[in-house]
This record gives structure tokens, C-alpha cells and sequence, in this order.
């Protein structure tokens, strides 16, 4: 059992990424990771959501009639999610202005309902939060990695720190302004599935 | 399992109700934290238009209460360009008045892309220790690259030198416009004009160098590779400033024809 929990933990950080592999979830990755303080935000409300949800789902699967299990999973996730949204702006306001919709939209984060339906309608509630946790956290690896190089190349800064001087400021750094938008974050993505998939052989889809 | 549906609606319902009463509840509870951060939220960059304080600075609301002792907001009628009397003129939400059908108006075309405008504005002034405004720090919108920008912009008591310029919301792209957060930029605004001799809004932003404000007092050094960004900002100077934004009640101000008694021996 305790080597199913940390498979169930562990597994989505580099095996099973729901990102890197499954190739879910990439709207947010690409919008919000300009800032590595607004990442963080969102994946600790991404964290918090999948967990919460696979965990309630978990807790009425067998309850729940399948006929409408897609709409009680949606409705659980949308509460939970409109919950998220008032506290980021109860208690971290100005992230969540920056976060705008992208907390909304973690409704429709295909990661969320997807490890609701293949994995918390078939599992205890413990094991789910656990699968919750471990996709959030791989999510969140992804997602704090690009965040990482977008923020250091587009603006010369981590965390609104000042890394590279910018030459406007007087300094040497050149900012990249592809890596300000939305494409830049494809590339770096594509990166990481490469370097992933070199260690990682097994996850090359055959040709 | 076989379900009937009886028990499909009565789950269906039971799900519903506790959700609700969930994220009700919760909204409800948060509700007083909210507004108090979104009124911070405003009053902070209403003193950083006025280069009170720093952007980025950490302030705290009794600092920030301590600097709106010195503060009016007031309420605005744009067309007439005269005061209003308002109840709670500080907790006046613009941005909603405007899209209200009965507090707000379709805007005549613009380049600013502003498609609705309030019938009241909130202007806030900022009056040193004799009670003489000191500052108008007036509400802008306009469009950019991306996006709308909103922010303040403050002039003078004579309502044409700028004292500051400082936008909280925007969608420009990081590095490129949106340097229009940078404090080197934003330090270029002061001491420009925002009105010719006829009174007419004739701010640029232009590409290349501008010199001193002295020298050069209606252009702006743009940001670098966000050429779109600063037309941007220079047409929703126009606009605000102009016959359908606080035009009107400017000019007012300067003629000392602002209907508002407080005002007189101010201004």
C-alpha cells in the first residue's frame, strides 16, 4: 500500500506529467507564466483544486449515478474553483488581478476533470488526494520551469528581483521579447517534453 | 448499479444545494476582506499617480488612510464639467457606472477604443495642509496593444503640468509595454504640459529622445518596441482629457467656475 501511495505521488512528477506527457492543461501554462510570482499563485490554486476535487469526487463515487457523473465531477470543481477565486482576492489581491480569468478557467483545466473521471471514480478518497497532489505538483514543475527562463529572458528579473540589468536601465541585457509572449512558452515546453523524453525513452510515441 | 431517477434528481439536488450553500457562504465571509483590498488597491495608485509613494513600496492601510486625510474624492459630471454632490463619492465605482444604462453613456467614436463612458467621474484631490488642491488625479482608460490600460494620471493645480502618470491594469507585453510600469519611464511625465496655449490636449509620445521638460514640454520619449503601447497612451491623454472626458471640468477649474463651494477660495 505504501509503495502505491508514493507510485500514485510520485508518478505524475516525471513519468506521467500531465503536461509534459498527456499534453494537458497547456492554456494555462502558456498564459500565466510571464511572472514566477504569479505562477507560483496559480499552481498552488491548481494544487489545491485538483486535490479537493479528486478527494470529494473520490468520497461519492459510489454514489454518484453515472448517467450525470460528468456534471456532478463539473459541479464540484466549479465550486471549488469560484472558492479558490475568492480567497486569492481576499488574500492576495493583486496576483489575482494579474491572474484575472485564468483562475476561472481552471474549470475547464483538463487535468482536473480528467483525474477525476480515470482515476478518483475508481480509487479511496486518501489515494486520490494523493493522485490530486502529485499531478498538481508535476503541473506545477512544468509550470514553475518555464515560468523560471520566461521571466529571467523577458524581463531580466525572478520574482520582481532584478537578475540582468536591462540596457534601457544602463545594464548589458538585451531582453527577449519572444519570451513575453504566448509562444515562448511553446518553445520552452517543447524543450522540456525533449529533454524529458531523452532520459525517459519509454514515453517517444512509436512512429 | 441501477439508479432510478427519483434518486438521480434527489442527488442531483442535494449536490447543488451544498455547493451553494458552500461557496456561498464562503463569498459572503470574504466579502468585507475584498472590498477593503479593493479599495487599497485604488487608493494606492491614486498616491503613486501623485508620486507620494514609490510603486512597489510597501505601505500600510494606516499610512495609507493617513494620506487620505488630505484627499477629496469627488464626483464629476463630465458633460457640464461641474461637481455633484455625492454620498459616498470615495466608494464610487466607476468602471460599473459606466456599463450601467442609466449611469453611463455609448462614448462618440474614439481612437482610444472607448466604447462606454460614465456620466460621472471620480476625480480625487489632493490638498496640501491649508486645504489648497494641490493635485487633480483623474481616472484613464484607453486601449493598447493588447488590451485596455487603466490608470491615473495627476496634474498640477494650474491642471496642465503633469505630476504623475501610473497605470494598474494592463495587458501590454512584458518587457515591451509593459514598461509603462517601469519607474525610469513613468519618471518622464513630470513636469511636461498636457495643454497647448489654446488649451487644446497636444501630448506626444514619440520615438527617439524628447528633452527636458522645459525644453520639450509636450513630447514623450516612447518605450522601446512598443510603438503601438505609446500611441496608445497618447490617445487616451487625448481623449480623457479632451471635450468628452474631464475637458470640460478643467477648464472649469482653471476659470474658477467649478459650482462646488469648497472649491472657490481653492482654486
Amino acid at each position: 500500500m505504501a509503495e502505491m501511495k508514493s507510485k500514485v505521488l510520485l508518478d505524475p512528477l516525471f513519468n506521467n506529467n500531465p503536461i509534459a506527457l498527456q499534453v494537458l492543461g497547456i492554456c494555462s501554462a502558456l498564459a500565466v507564466t510571464t511572472k514566477m510570482e504569479v505562477t507560483l499563485v496559480m499552481c498552488v490554486a491548481v494544487i489545491a483544486v485538483i486535490s479537493l476535487s479528486n478527494f470529494s469526487v473520490s468520497l461519492l463515487r459510489n454514489h454518484i449515478p453515472p448517467s450525470i457523473r460528468i456534471i456532478v465531477q463539473l459541479t464540484i470543481i466549479a465550486s471549488l474553483v469560484i472558492v479558490t477565486d475568492q480567497i486569492l482576492k481576499a488574500y492576495v489581491y493583486e496576483t489575482s488581478k494579474q491572474l484575472s480569468v485564468f483562475v476561472g478557467l481552471i474549470i475547464t483545466n483538463c487535468i482536473v476533470m480528467g483525474r477525476a473521471e480515470a482515476f478518483a471514480m475508481q480509487n479511496g478518497p486518501f489515494l486520490s488526494l494523493i493522485d490530486g497532489l502529485g499531478n498538481g505538483i508535476g503541473y506545477s514543475i512544468i509550470l514553475l520551469g518555464t515560468a523560471f527562463i520566461r521571466e529571467l529572458l523577458a524581463s531580466g528579473k525572478l520574482f520582481g528581483v532584478e537578475i540582468f540589468q536591462l540596457v534601457h536601465e544602463g545594464g548589458w541585457y538585451t531582453p527577449n521579447g519572444l519570451m513575453g509572449l504566448s509562444p515562448g512558452a511553446f518553445f520552452i515546453i517543447g524543450i522540456f517534453i525533449w529533454i524529458l523524453r531523452v532520459f525517459k525513452p519509454d514515453q517517444v510515441e512509436e512512429e | 448499479m441501477q439508479f432510478s431517477v427519483r434518486y438521480i434528481l434527489l442527488f442531483s439536488i442535494a449536490v447543488c444545494g451544498v455547493c451553494a450553500v458552500f461557496v456561498s457562504s464562503l463569498a459572503v465571509s470574504l466579502k468585507d476582506r475584498q472590498e477593503t483590498n479593493e479599495k487599497l488597491f485604488k487608493q494606492r495608485n491614486v498616491l503613486e499617480a501623485a508620486g507620494l509613494i514609490e510603486s512597489g513600496q510597501s505601505v500600510t492601510p494606516q499610512e495609507i488612510e493617513t494620506y487620505f486625510e488630505n484627499i477629496e474624492a469627488v464626483l464629476v459630471d463630465l458633460q457640464s464639467g461641474q461637481e455633484v454632490e455625492a454620498e459616498d463619492a470615495a466608494a464610487y465605482d466607476q468602471q460599473a457606472a459606466k456599463k450601467d444604462p442609466k449611469l453611463g453613456r455609448d462614448a462618440p467614436k474614439n481612437p482610444s477604443l472607448v466604447f462606454r463612458l460614465p456620466l460621472k467621474a471620480q476625480v480625487f484631490k489632493i490638498k496640501d495642509k491649508s486645504g489648497a488642491v494641490d493635485m487633480y488625479v483623474l481616472p484613464i482608460e484607453g486601449y493598447g496593444l493588447w488590451g485596455t490600460l487603466f490608470g491615473f494620471i495627476a496634474l498640477d493645480s494650474d491642471t496642465n503640468t503633469v505630476q504623475g502618470l501610473t497605470y494598474y491594469q494592463h495587458k501590454e507585453t512584458p518587457g515591451l509595454g509593459g514598461e509603462v510600469d517601469n519607474p525610469n519611464w513613468k519618471a518622464l511625465w513630470e513636469g511636461r504640459k498636457v495643454f497647448d496655449n489654446k488649451w487644446q490636449p497636444s501630448i506626444q509620445v514619440i520615438k527617439g529622445q524628447a528633452g527636458s521638460p522645459e525644453e520639450d514640454p509636450y513630447r514623450v520619449d516612447g518605450m522601446s518596441g512598443a510603438t503601438i503601447t505609446g500611441r496608445g497612451v497618447e490617445n487616451m491623454l487625448d481623449f480623457w482629457l479632451g471635450p468628452d472626458g474631464f475637458g470640460p471640468y478643467l477648464e472649469n477649474v482653471r476659470n474658477g467656475g467649478v459650482a462646488n463651494d469648497r472649491l472657490k477660495g481653492a482654486a
